[in-house]
């Protein structure tokens, strides 16, 4: 980050929400050259410090998203390093861990310390990105984890790709773990959800759609546990969906295993139905479930059980969406709504504020190793200004950055993004 | 959610009693008008159909041809390999280029469920959907319905079994749909792996056993098993199909005395089906099915083209 020896800021009238410190109070935030110099009640006004009214908005770290995938490199007609960034700041996040099944993947160092410095010139954005756990992402040969990880990978995965391999995945867990490193799983058996687009029931037999079984995530997760057990490695869930795979999850973690996950709103906010004739913007990787399934996410949100909040974040554009269900590619856009989809639970009182605002901070940030996601003083001046109140529309085609295909599209949202600061600098006024 | 007068014909599901009967009686009058060879010519002159076939089908293709050329109107051929390069980018130039001909009704078969809900969107034409994926087929299920109506008089409270691959039918969920609407009971009879999951849900009574399935009922659907099914496991041989799932006078003889035996073909003759019933002129509707299609397509292109006007 270039540090310019900007002026200070000091964002008045706000409530300070700091879910790292249990923080909750109402006051002012000094930042001083990029850093979080000071909060509190009673700070005064350094000359020529610039002044934000806050006008009693609530005032958080910047987000951390621990899974989104980045056009770059290989499907920059998707979305650009630069429109994600775009996105990310209008949706509040100032750290962002991008998924290495790219083109090329990211299985090689150069890779990883490209992509980390890609982010460091959006001069909005920390890119931390995913290691590929296999060349290529392809499930087959490990890649060079322990390079990778030296070149700062903050975790191994092969993306939207299951490591279907009981083999590889115990050597995966056995070898990351000497290094400390996370195996980051797409919880679908690839056998059993191969070619599903929805979630086998009622609606994808109506629809005709070519489904696979719920069950294809609690049987990968119940090996995985399992594996994890054996190794003595340590695995994240990623965006979990089912009710049954979070009751295995709950119990890996009263036994004390090192399992974590996360889940992505539109498994909290949606279910099976948003496909309703066909719409192929609701084709997500898992696919969307049954309305059982998405209330047994939102009280794993609740209980602990849920680690994270991740966006989940996959541009496409209208050509890889404009086709048949079936045939249209699976994944939504996430970072401009995931602050608002989450406060709705806030709002409909599912999820305790500060509960909610630690999933998206840092809770996921403890997760990557990063030191972000929090208030305190001396820490980098990434910071959000949100009004939880207001009111807005998601509609397809007026979000900021370039991917559009949001699963979202038409949802009224209470929670606006008002200001992003990254180390220090505004990157978002909205 | 069905409005007065629908622009296209996607699906069954969604169309309740009076409408779909409206449309049988309609047919009923194409019937008549087809044997006396009486048809009104006039009704779709000068209007364009176009016959938009993603996967090959010599019956549908030549029904609707012969439905539209009854009626008056240009009817124009259009088959498009999906094995082509890029299935989604022909599928929306093609719709640009249909609006550019100025083409009024448009028949659509495709290998991908929902394709036609998407052209639906992309078009100016009235789309009828002739089979997508393994979602609907809506004018089988028109055709099996009137065939059963002119037979038994009626289609309430008949019992009809559909048997064998209904997990991969578009009929079946067609006729699902329409003769529970119509008041029928429907069973659905098949080996577990070629059931959808939840089928119960769509109100029909699941039988895994011919004998027991087959008990009593008024009207036997078959549906046609691929090969394809064999290939990927989910039946292990043909003959083995046939043993258990194949129709012969032994499976039939649990049904009622006369019950009608139907199939939307083309038939694999000693896979879903034994010869001798297929041919069985006592029992087999198949070939009367065939007439009745062309019946009831021509009132679903008079409906579709008196709605367009209508809302013009």
């Amino acid at each position: 980050m270039p540090e310019s020896p900007a002026p200070d800021t000091l964002i008045e009238r706000v409530r300070l929400l700091d879910p790292a410190s249990g923080l909750d109070a109402q006051g002012s935030l000094l930042i001083r050259d990029g850093r979080i110099a000071d909060h509190g009640t009673n700070l005064g006004r350094p000359d020529g410090a610039t002044i934000v009214e806050g006008n009693g908005a609530i005032l958080c770290p910047g987000l951390v998203d621990m899974r989104a995938q980045l056009g770059e490199p290989g499907y920059e007609y998707r979305e650009t390093i630069a429109s994600a960034a775009e996105a990310a700041a209008a949706g509040g996040i100032t750290t962002l861990a991008c998924l290495p099944d790219s083109r090329p993947a990211l299985d090689d160092p150069a890779l990883v310390r490209l992509l980390r410095a890609r982010g460091e010139e959006t001069g909005s954005l920390t890119i931390l990105p995913y290691g590929a756990l296999t060349r290529g992402c392809e499930g087959q040969d490990l890649a060079e984890l322990g390079l990778l990880h030296e070149a700062g990978a903050v975790a191994f995965t092969d993306g939207g790709h299951a490591i279907g391999s009981a083999r590889l995945m115990r050597r995966a867990l056995a070898y990351a773990g000497g290094f400390g490193a996370r195996i980051v799983q797409h919880p679908e058996e690839p056998s059993l959800a191969e070619g599903g687009t929805a979630t086998e029931g009622e609606l994808a037999t109506r629809l005709g759609l070519p489904a696979s079984p719920a069950a294809a995530e609690a049987i990968l997760v119940a090996r995985d546990i399992r594996l994890a057990e054996l190794t003595g490695g340590a695995v994240h869930f990623a965006h979990v969906s089912t009710a049954e795979a979070l009751a295995l999850i709950r119990a890996a973690k009263d036994r004390g295993l090192a399992v974590t996950c996360d889940t992505a709103p539109p498994y909290f906010d949606l279910n099976e139905t948003a496909i309703g004739e066909f719409r192929s913007f609701a084709s997500l990787s898992p696919p969307l479930r049954s309305e059982a399934d998405r209330m047994a996410v939102v009280a794993a949100l609740a209980d602990g059980t849920i680690d994270a909040i991740a966006s989940d974040h996959q541009p496409r554009d209208a050509d890889d969406k404009r086709l048949p269900f079936a045939q249209a590619s699976a994944g939504g856009t996430g970072l401009v709504t995931l602050l608002a989809v989450t406060l709705a639970q806030v709002h409909g009182g599912t999820l305790p504020l500060i509960r909610a605002l630690g999933l998206l901070t840092v809770e996921p940030a403890r997760l990557l190793g990063a030191d972000a996601g929090t208030l305190r003083k001396g820490a980098a001046a990434d910071v959000c200004l949100f009004a939880p109140e207001h009111a807005w529309r998601v509609e397809s085609g007026q979000l900021p950055g370039k991917a559009q295909n949001t699963p979202f599209d038409g949802r009224a949202l209470e929670g606006r993004v008002l200001a992003t600061w990254k180390s220090g600098r505004q990157v978002f006024a909205g | 959610m069905a409005p007065p007068s629908r622009r296209h014909l996607l699906q069954i599901e969604g169309m309740d009693r009076p409408e779909i009967g409206a449309l049988l009686d309609l047919a009923e009058s194409y019937v008549l008008l087809n044997r006396t060879g009486k048809t009104p010519r006039d009704l779709l002159r000068g209007r364009t159909l176009i016959n938009l076939f993603f996967e090959d089908s010599t019956r549908t293709r030549t029904s609707f041809e012969l439905a539209g050329k009854r009626l008056g109107a240009d009817v124009l051929n259009m088959s498009v390999s999906t094995s082509s390069v890029n299935k989604g980018e022909t599928l929306l130039d093609t719709a640009a280029t249909l609006n550019a001909m100025h083409c009024d009704l448009l028949v659509v078969r495709h290998d991908q469920s929902g394709a036609p809900h998407l052209l639906a969107q992309k078009v100016e034409a009235s789309v009828v959907n002739a089979g997508d994926g393994t979602h609907e087929h809506p004018t089988q299920a028109l055709l099996d319905a009137l065939t059963i109506r002119r037979r038994r008089g009626r289609v309430e409270g008949l019992t009809v079994a559909i048997c064998g691959d209904v997990m991969h039918s578009r009929v079946a969920r067609s006729n699902i749909h329409l003769l529970l609407a119509m008041g029928a009971a429907v069973r659905v009879v098949g080996p577990p792996t070629l059931l959808p999951s939840a089928v119960e849900r769509l109100g029909v009574e699941v039988f895994h056993d011919m004998a027991t399935g087959l008990a009593g009922v008024d009207v036997v659907m078959m549906l046609r098993l691929q090969r394809e099914r064999m290939a990927k496991g989910l039946v292990p041989s043909a003959r083995e199909f046939f043993r258990f799932y194949g129709l012969d006078q032994a499976k039939l003889a649990t049904a009622a005395p006369h019950a009608l035996v139907m199939h939307p073909g083309p038939m694999n003759r000693g896979v879903e089906i034994a010869s001798d019933v297929a041919d069985d002129p006592l029992r087999s509707v198949i070939r009367e099915q065939v007439e009745m299609g062309v019946a009831v397509r021509m009132a679903v292109l008079d409906r579709l083209t008196r709605a367009a006007l209508a809302n013009a």
